[in-house]
């Protein structure tokens, strides 16, 4: 018969010798298993006399646990290690793309004018909007444009018979506003607008944002401050702008608004003004009691700027390779 | 507005170098588009004079000119020029000069003849923009003389784009006013011509109508003699403002519209017949203008007539029968005052756009003809001889305009500027602009000068004060406001939500013109539309969309033949309908698919988007707005869909918008040959929305039960659906369908469809007794309902 430490020895040959989980467990099974040595070893025990047992057992146990530890040490080495070859089938070339669906884009229109009205909105503008086919009051009469004024030639409006047109800029909803809100009032309006022209900076429909601030003691210091603000914000820089008088028939005093783009390079970006006492009168509002002032820019223009796009058509001809640039 | 600038500083001449001069044009309204050199490196260029002209031995169109060029001193020179003849004089660019356009001249062989120099024309100076030759100089020029100093070059041409409202500055003592009040120099006028007549004939003027015509200061001066050339400094004067030699009497014309505001006609006396009646045509009276073109008349047209008839269309264009030609001996001048009202818009009605219509319309001072007649006569007996008869006034001064006065209020001036000016600043700019200004204690009362036509209410005042005080010196002021805040109504639609929601979706905005042809839109609306232009850009864009479709096809359409393979686009925006008198315009959300579901990639088999993937992206944006029992899908025929692939979008019973594919026919027409899918819904209709009202989420456990069942082919999946949710109402909380099958197994004419139902209780566990009750119930009523057999 084997002594025990002989047994042992041959046990742990085994147990390192087990190549796989399977022939791990014969070897717990042979040794430890209910029909196994150690098994049989203990029960041998009852053959010795009462003065032997206590030794022999605990020499029987410790060898048990000795295996058994054995057995686990290994037991975890072999699932490591076959852990490790299932990983390794496993590994992806984490350098070949993601599949299924991808994201489109916002046109880059859109993306200046959602930019424009949150500008406006987080100073406490609201945003309305107003009909594209517009009537002649509402479009020019109500603006201080009377029939066969000089300024109506310079808006190549286009007409429909009847007398309704295009609405040449964002400024009749001034008028919708006022006279269905009253003042105080503060809005943006931006949209559509159309006139008759075409090429490289002129597109037969554009978008323009109006600005409408109406209140008392509202002046034309305070529409210089709004705007030095706006153009810095969205441009997100420090800018030089000036302002040049020029005139428009439903403010008084006018002015257009240029911003130093290059040292010395001035791009015009807007046109504004306080608001013509008539076109306040029109509206049903006191002059004396509330003043106000209006500006109106081209949305196009300012993505034009901010994007480096060169050619305005190019916003509607709806290039994808274009439009993408944008996402 | 184009102007020699030596020609202003005639005027004022403030201490400002060119550049600054413009700047602060355009800073206090007048923006300046060009500020163009005139006669810059020509200094070498001289006076020559052409002596002899023979032709070039081997070449048809050049010549070889012997050039005299001072101080006796002869070259040879070859020229092309057509209009080359031996006497005339022409300016001569000698060996080794550099010309403004970067030419150096050389000592050339032209065809084997040496060339010492050049003869030059405007354009190779510098000095036009055409030219039909070299320049033919007057023949007093001096052979010899530096052709800058002859000309009285250097200058500048400045063009203005000058506001409407400013028809005063359409001159250049109009210009030099307000450049006299923004730099504080004082204007000088620069002539003295009063001209005594030394005859006593006139013709006679009858006004008629003085609404009309409220004065017509009228001269006649005979005699005169139109061989002789305008003098060279009025002639370079107009050049450099854009205007061409004609002969003397135009030419004065031209002048002293250009130096004073003042449109002047001269008529030939000889060809007048009566007495000059300026009144209204009468409605289909015919003309044949100056140009040569007949017009007829409308009845709101002012004409000066005579006895033979309407002889000219007042302040737009003369007639041809009593032109001056340079036959003429006797002209009669006529300086008028056409009031703006009965101006303005008259000239287009004809497609006609003048100089003189241009001032008429924004107004001419109606103080200025005596002094433009004036000036006028001096010039033409300066250069034509004659003699003048008197010059005579006709005027109706109540029919002029009343120039009124205007009270400035300090507190205005500082409510509108948002600044304080000081009083003396502000009485110096008005006064500097003409205004006359007698102070009060809270202001000005400002007298309005008879050529503004443009202040008409206080705040004029103010923004002729701000604008010469200068814009930029008004400091910024951020505005406080008491507003409250602006209601925010959570149901409101927010369309940039749904736009976000189609680019996570994959698809790209695009923006279309709102204007289309009448056939596309005929077709995908399926009627006429009454909203067309009457004036479109082109056919193409001659009706306003109905619909977003045929934009965004002719986008998809255009991308595709620049090889993009697939094309998902949206578009926002209104779509018209309604007649010419009541417009309705709607805001619509349009979207469409062309090529695969999914961009080509590795792992996927390609799969071409179908019906049901553009559905499910229309499904996830009236999501937004309500649960999906609220839509419905029904089957329609349109004219611009395929049969049987396209649906009307209902919510509750109400049309909200159209999903479909595209008919083939239309799809090979627009070179969309994989196909396209497309949908439209109407924003406002599909977007409306309620606040949600949470329900309590029941804790017990679900189940799920799936059956096939057996029907008929063309029984729509609503439908089952419907029938699930009403046998099993009170424990069904979900229907799904997993799979629809045609096939073996199942007989022609019918379909297999499988249905999972979750079943749940809100109060209890549910109980496989219970799901088992419910799930028999659900198969017996779907039998009753369609004969639908369970698949096993």
């Amino acid at each position: 018969m084997q002594s025990l430490s002989e047994l042992v020895k041959q046990a742990e040959s085994e147990i390192s010798g087990a190549s796989e989980l399977a022939a791990l467990d014969d070897v717990r099974v042979r040794f430890l298993g209910k029909k196994g040595v150690l098994t049989d070893r203990l029960k041998g025990l009852s053959k010795l006399s009462a003065a032997e047992r206590p030794a022999a057992g605990q020499e029987i146990n410790k060898a048990k646990k000795a295996l058994q530890a054995a057995l686990n040490g290994r037991r975890e080495t072999l699932q490591s290690e076959a852990l490790a070859v299932k990983l390794h089938a496993d590994a992806v070339d984490v350098t070949l793309p993601g599949r299924g669906a991808g994201l489109g884009g916002r046109h880059p229109v859109s993306r200046a004018r959602v930019r424009i009205e949150k500008i406006f909105r987080d100073a406490g503008f609201g945003i309305r909007t107003g009909p594209e086919i517009e009537d002649d009051f509402h479009n020019f009469t109500a603006l201080n444009i009377p029939e066969n004024h000089p300024a109506r030639a310079m808006h190549d409006t286009f007409y429909f018979p009847g007398g309704n047109l295009l609405r040449t800029h964002t400024s009749p909803v001034q008028i919708r506003a006022m006279v269905k809100e009253g003042v105080p009032i503060r809005i943006i309006a931006p949209g559509r607008v159309y006139r008759c022209d075409s090429d490289q900076t002129h597109t037969p429909m554009f978008h323009q944002v109006e600005g409408l601030v109406i209140d008392r003691g509202i002046s034309f210091a305070n529409l210089k401050a709004v705007l030095h603000q706006f153009v810095e914000r969205y441009f997100e820089r420090k800018a030089t702008l000036r302002f040049r008088a020029s005139y428009f028939p439903f403010t008084e005093p006018s002015a257009e608004v240029d911003i130093e783009w290059e040292e010395g390079k001035w791009m015009e970006i807007l046109g504004c003004g306080m608001v013509h006492p008539k076109v306040l009168e029109n509206a049903g509002v006191d002059p004396e009691e509330f003043t106000g002032y209006a500006f109106g820019m081209g949305i196009d223009r300012l993505a034009m700027l901010r994007y480096g796009v060169k050619d305005l058509r190019t916003f509607f001809e709806n290039d994808l390779r274009f439009l993408r640039q944008f996402n | 507005m184009k102007f020699s600038e030596k020609w202003l500083r005639e005027w004022v001449n403030p201490d400002l170098d060119s550049a600054e001069l413009a700047h602060r044009l355009t800073m206090i309204g007048h923006e300046v588009e060009s500020v163009e050199p005139q006669g810059v490196g020509i200094d070498a260029v001289v006076v020559a004079e052409v002596t002899a002209v023979q032709k070039h031995p081997d070449a048809d169109r050049l010549s070889i000119c012997q050039v005299s060029t001072g101080n006796g001193s002869t070259v040879e020179v070859v020229c092309g020029a057509p209009n080359v003849t031996a006497g005339m004089k022409s300016p001569f660019a000698p060996v080794g000069t550099t010309l403004p356009n970067g030419l150096k001249l050389g000592r050339a062989k032209i065809r084997g003849v040496v060339s010492n120099g050049m003869l030059c024309s405007a354009v190779e100076l510098g000095l036009g923009d055409e030219s039909d030759g070299i320049i033919e100089l007057h023949a007093e020029a001096p052979v010899g003389q530096s052709l800058s100093q002859y000309l009285d070059l250097p200058d500048h041409s400045i063009d203005l784009d000058l506001t409407p409202n400013r028809g005063d500055c359409f001159s250049v003592m109009g210009i030099a006013r307000d450049v006299s009040a923004m730099t504080s120099t004082a204007m000088k006028v620069p002539f003295t011509s009063s001209v005594a007549s030394s005859i006593e004939y006139e013709h006679p003027v009858d006004l008629v109508e003085p609404e009309h015509c409220p004065r017509f200061v009228a001269r006649v001066i005979r005699n005169i003699d139109l061989s002789a050339r305008s003098p060279v400094w009025l002639l370079e004067r107009l050049r450099r403002s854009g205007l061409r030699e004609i002969h003397p009497v135009v030419d004065i014309t031209n002048y002293v519209m250009l130096e004073l505001g003042q449109p002047l006609h001269a008529y030939d006396c000889a060809r007048l017949s009566g007495p000059i009646r300026p009144r209204l045509a009468k409605s289909g009276e015919k003309l044949t203008l100056l140009d040569g073109k007949e017009v007829e008349l409308l009845a709101n047209t002012i004409v000066v007539s005579d006895d033979s008839g309407a002889i000219g269309m007042a302040g737009i264009m003369g007639g041809l029968s009593t032109a001056v030609t340079e036959k003429t001996t006797d002209v009669f001048f006529e300086a008028a005052f056409w009031p703006p009202d009965h101006m303005a818009g008259r000239a287009r009605q004809y497609g006609l756009h003048t100089d003189a219509s241009l001032r008429f319309e924004r107004g001419v001072d109606p103080q200025l003809q005596v002094m433009a007649i004036e000036r006028a006569t001096d010039l033409l007996i300066k250069i034509s001889g004659g003699e003048a008869g008197p010059l005579v006034d006709h005027v109706q001064g109540q029919f002029l305009p009343v120039n009124g006065s205007l009270f400035l209020r300090k507190k205005r001036l500082k409510q509108v500027l948002g600044t304080a000016i000081d009083a003396d600043r502000v009485e110096q700019i008005l006064n500097g602009l003409g205004l006359a200004t007698e102070a009060e204690k809270d202001g000005w009362r400002v007298q309005i000068p008879s050529f503004r036509f443009d202040l008409d209410v206080e705040d004029a005042l103010v923004e002729e004060v701000a604008r010469i005080f200068g814009y930029d010196e008004i400091p910024e002021a951020t505005a406080v406001y008491a507003t409250p805040l602006a209601s925010a109504s959570e149901a409101e639609i927010d369309l940039d939500r749904v736009a976000n929601a189609l680019v996570a979706r994959d698809y790209q905005e695009i923006i279309s013109y709102s204007f289309i042809d009448e056939e596309s839109n005929t077709l995908f609306c399926g009627e006429q539309s009454e909203l067309l232009l009457s004036n479109p850009i082109s056919s193409e864009m001659s009706v306003m969309r109905g619909s977003i479709w045929p934009g965004l096809l002719a986008a998809a359409s255009a991308n595709i033949a620049r090889q993009q393979e697939r094309v998902r686009f949206f578009e926002i925006g209104k779509t018209f309908h309604g007649s010419l008198d009541v417009p309705v315009e709607t805001v619509r959300i349009a979207g469409l698919l062309v090529g695969d579901l999914l961009a080509e990639q590795w792992g996927r088999p390609a799969q071409a988007a179908d019906f049901f993937d553009i559905k499910s992206d229309v499904v996830a944006v009236l999501g937004m707005a309500a649960g999906e029992s609220e839509f419905g899908f029904s089957v329609v025929d349109h004219p611009a869909l395929q049969p049987g692939q396209a649906a009307n979008i209902l919510r509750q019973d109400e049309v909200i918008g159209v999903i479909g594919k595209l008919h083939p026919d239309i799809a090979r027409k627009m070179n969309l040959d994989k196909g396209a899918f497309l949908f439209e819904i109407d924003a406002e209709k599909s977007l409306a929305t309620s606040i949600p009202v949470a329900k309590t989420i029941s804790k017990y456990p679900t189940i799920r039960r799936d059956i096939a069942v057996v029907v008929a082919n063309d029984l729509p999946a609503a439908e089952l659906i419907s029938a699930v949710e009403v046998a099993a109402s009170e424990l069904v909380t979900s229907v799904r369908i997993f799979d629809v099958y045609r096939g073996p197994g199942i007989e022609a004419g019918r379909k297999s469809v499988a249905l999972g139902l979750i079943l749940q209780e809100t109060s209890r566990t549910l109980t496989d007794d219970d799901a088992d009750a419910a799930m028999a119930a659900v198969v017996q009523h779907l039998k009753q309902e369609f004969a639908a057999v369970l698949r096993e």
